[in-house]
């Protein structure tokens, strides 16, 4: 372990540089947990670390990963999802309020910050944006941006009361706070466990329509152009919403949208002989839809890419598929995930790492996801082209609920630092 | 013997060979179900249990009589009213039902894909009495010898499956068979109770009936299944006889001996005219509850003979 005040110098390694878009050898000198040189010569004294051409990039920031604490900490707690972030290379999670209770106050905003002190990563919180979640009163918004919440959520809760939002989207657009919704339209999707596809008929499990995102997208957007607020889709996952999408931005409304790394990797027909890992909130897609997300990032349309880490419990997913619980954890199979866009040839890295690091940070007004001088030293090296077998048993999460078990995958984190320290080696 | 199969999950995991055989073999149990004297000893000391987690009693009387007949013990859990209220999970009823030592396991189960996991849990062998929507390998096998003995075979016929195509798990498995099989399919529905996706399915889809019915050999009903529909699928049940309905005007498209089929129970009045269900010239619906007791039996005495098999093997320590 290094230490915060010692002089680090990591030579020969790919940086990889999302906000200047390159990717080329060189060195950087790290000191007090922020970046004070890059191609700079070794200071005297410094602990020098040759990193093998090996890939150094800013660290990942993950926006929107379940923690099971409170209620739920036999999935997840602090400790547990930190050091999985860290083997995973994420160095800031940004977490979501769909707790047990939510966390819709002050007091349980504080109370999770307190706890994730346990984390060796960083995390910043997110919370709910109606009481309970239920979508009908505002939280103390003002209370909790000055406790630190970094944006608003109901998660995977689509609020019905349209007049409820308008107000709560108001509010926020007065406090300069970030509302982040899941575009869907709670109607159409009631009951399904798939996407509505041939397959999906065949194994008789109930589908919703693809077009059940872009309705519930347009209602937002609609909300969005009414109020101002300043708002980001957590998931888009299907073609049919992109050009919503382009349109809002085009306009210049305030709107960035994300997708999850399984919607970028995997496809409904992956679900299989009702593989109950497979089962994600919202369903996996299409081929096609797939391969259109794959392209609608590496174009910026889609900004951000995120694992949506939901740790469920075993208990809960050995059960028939429609009954199962929903989600899959991925702060540890994100990185070598996202890297098949890269061994596809769909993107570059640098392009990939706007997408998981650069442009997250940017959003939630986080100093995070930069090579540069001054900015925080959370990094990640690893090389992408060692292969390997997930085991899903070696996860550090608590919960071992991955799609990607037993599947080959490229690309291992090698160490992973926060501020300065390492906070992970292999 | 080409029927190598564990379990009966679904037809889709079947070969046409496979479907032969048992029809070929439930064929014999009609003659033997047709005696006075239908015991059979095939499954001797063997413990047959019906696991029904979704009320039934056609389908449940039907193998608790196939296995009687073939000698088993049967022992029905009626599992709906037990402990699974108490909160027990489907693995853990499975297991429970296992350490008693059952050789065969019929299980319905309301959610697609159930019965699938819990084969995967036990070591005995598990027949599929039907799972949400997906599928019902007995009542397909059961249409397939239905249609075999009134037509002489069961390929290159043309077959209208008509009604509430998509909460149906017949459906699915006999157009799975029937494909199989290579037959032609005609679906026939209104827009809102066909599947998703029933475009690549490799029928042909009708909405209307009479266009549908054009010469088809074989009318498959299905029953309107109110109890899985969460409203508005249709405008109403009179509205529904009106287009939908098997009555006489509508069945005079279809050839001039072309049989009438449903999977029971029936709904008189909406999805079929209770004349034609009666009409012993056109209907073979009793005579599918006939074969459907010796279907079931056809299934268990193979799976029965695999399951032997597999011991013996085991037993005497054969590398399988």
């Amino acid at each position: 372990m290094s230490n915060n005040s010692m002089i680090l110098h990591l030579t020969n390694a790919r940086l990889i540089d999302p906000e200047a878009g390159t990717d080329s050898v060189g060195s950087l000198t790290v000191q007090d947990g922020v970046i004070v040189g890059r191609n700079a010569p070794a200071p005297k004294g410094a602990e020098v670390l040759d990193c093998a051409g090996m890939c150094l990039a800013p660290g990942i920031v993950d926006w929107g990963v379940k923690i099971g604490e409170p209620g739920e900490r036999h999935k997840e707690s602090f400790r547990s999802a930190g050091l999985a972030a860290a083997a995973g290379g994420v160095t800031t999670i940004i977490a979501r309020p769909d707790t047990q209770p939510a966390i819709d106050t002050p007091e349980t905003l504080e109370f999770v910050t307190r706890r994730a002190a346990e984390s060796v990563v960083r995390i910043r919180h997110m919370a709910a944006l109606t009481k309970g979640r239920a979508g009908d009163e505002m939280t103390e918004i003002g209370f909790l941006l000055d406790a630190g919440a970094v944006a608003f959520t109901d998660v995977f809760k689509v609020s019905t009361n349209t007049k409820a939002l308008a107000r709560a989207f108001t509010y926020a657009r007065s406090l300069g706070a970030l509302v982040v919704g899941h575009p869907q339209e709670p109607g159409l999707s009631a009951g399904a466990a798939a996407t509505n596809s041939k397959f999906a008929s065949l194994r008789g499990l109930p589908g919703v329509h693809p077009m059940a995102e872009r309705l519930g997208l347009d209602r937002d957007l609609g909300l969005v152009e009414m109020t101002g607020v300043r708002w980001h889709a957590d998931q888009i996952t299907t073609a049919g919403a992109l050009p919503s999408v382009i349109r809002a931005k085009e306009r210049g409304l305030d709107v960035t949208a994300g997708v999850s790394i399984h919607h970028l990797t995997l496809n409904d027909f992956d679900v299989g002989d009702y593989r109950t890992f497979f089962k994600l909130t919202p369903p996996l897609r299409s081929e096609d839809d797939r391969l259109a997300m794959v392209q609608a990032v590496a174009e910026g349309i889609i900004d951000v890419i995120a694992s949506f880490h939901t740790p469920a419990d075993e208990e809960s997913k050995r059960l028939p598929f429609e009954e199962a619980a929903s989600g899959a954890v991925g702060l540890q199979t994100l990185l070598p995930a996202a890297l098949r866009l890269v061994h596809s040839g769909d993107m570059d890295l640098p392009t990939l790492w706007k997408a998981l690091s650069l442009n997250p940070a940017k959003r939630l007004g986080l100093p995070q996801g930069r090579l540069a001088e001054g900015a925080p030293a959370d990094l990640v090296l690893f090389d992408p082209d060692t292969p390997f077998l997930l085991d899903r048993a070696k996860l550090l999460s608590k919960s071992k609920n991955t799609p990607f078990d037993l599947m080959r995958m490229e690309g291992k984190v090698q160490r992973t630092w926060v501020a300065g320290v390492q906070v992970y080696g292999v | 013997m080409t029927f190598r199969a564990r379990h009966l999950l679904g037809i889709e995991q079947l070969s046409p060979q496979e479907i032969t055989e048992v029809l070929d073999l439930a064929d014999r149990y009609v003659d033997l179900n047709r005696r006075t004297v239908k015991s059979s000893d095939v499954l001797a000391g063997m413990t047959q249990i019906n696991m029904f987690f979704e009320n039934s009693t056609r389908t449940q009387a039907s193998f608790e009589l196939a296995g009687k007949r073939l000698g088993a013990d049967v022992m029905n859990m009626s599992v709906a009213q037990s402990s699974v209220k108490k909160g027990e999970t489907l693995i853990d009823t499975a297991l429970t039902l296992n350490a008693m030592r059952p050789d065969l396991l019929v299980v319905r189960h309301p959610s697609s894909g159930a019965v699938n996991l819990l084969a995967s849990k036990v070591n005995c062998a598990v027949l599929n009495a039907g799972d949400g929507r997906h599928e019902h390998p007995t009542q397909a096998l059961l249409d397939a010898l239905t249609i075999r003995r009134a037509k002489g075979r069961i390929q290159r016929l043309t077959v209208a499956i008509c009604g509430d195509i998509a909460h149906s798990r017949v459906a699915r498995s006999n157009l799975i068979l029937l494909g199989k099989m290579e037959n032609r399919l005609r679906l026939i529905a209104p827009p809102t109770l066909m599947p998703p996706g029933v475009d690549g399915f490799g029928c042909e889809l009708y909405d209307d009936m009479k266009k549908g019915l054009e010469g088809v050999d074989v009318v498959m009903m299905l029953r309107l299944q109110k109890e899985r529909m969460d409203g508005g699928f249709i405008p109403s049940e009179r509205e529904y006889y009106h287009r939908y309905g098997l009555d006489a005007e509508k069945l005079s498209y279809a050839k001039t001996d072309a049989i009438v089929m449903h999977p029971g129970p029936m709904n008189r009045g909406v999805e079929i005219d209770g004349e034609i269900a009666d009409d012993i010239n056109r209907s073979v619906i009793q005579e599918q509850v006939e074969m459907g007791v010796a279907v079931r039996m056809a299934c268990m005495d193979l799976l029965a003979r695999n399951l032997r098999a597999e011991r013996g093997r085991a037993a005497v320590g054969v590398m399988v």
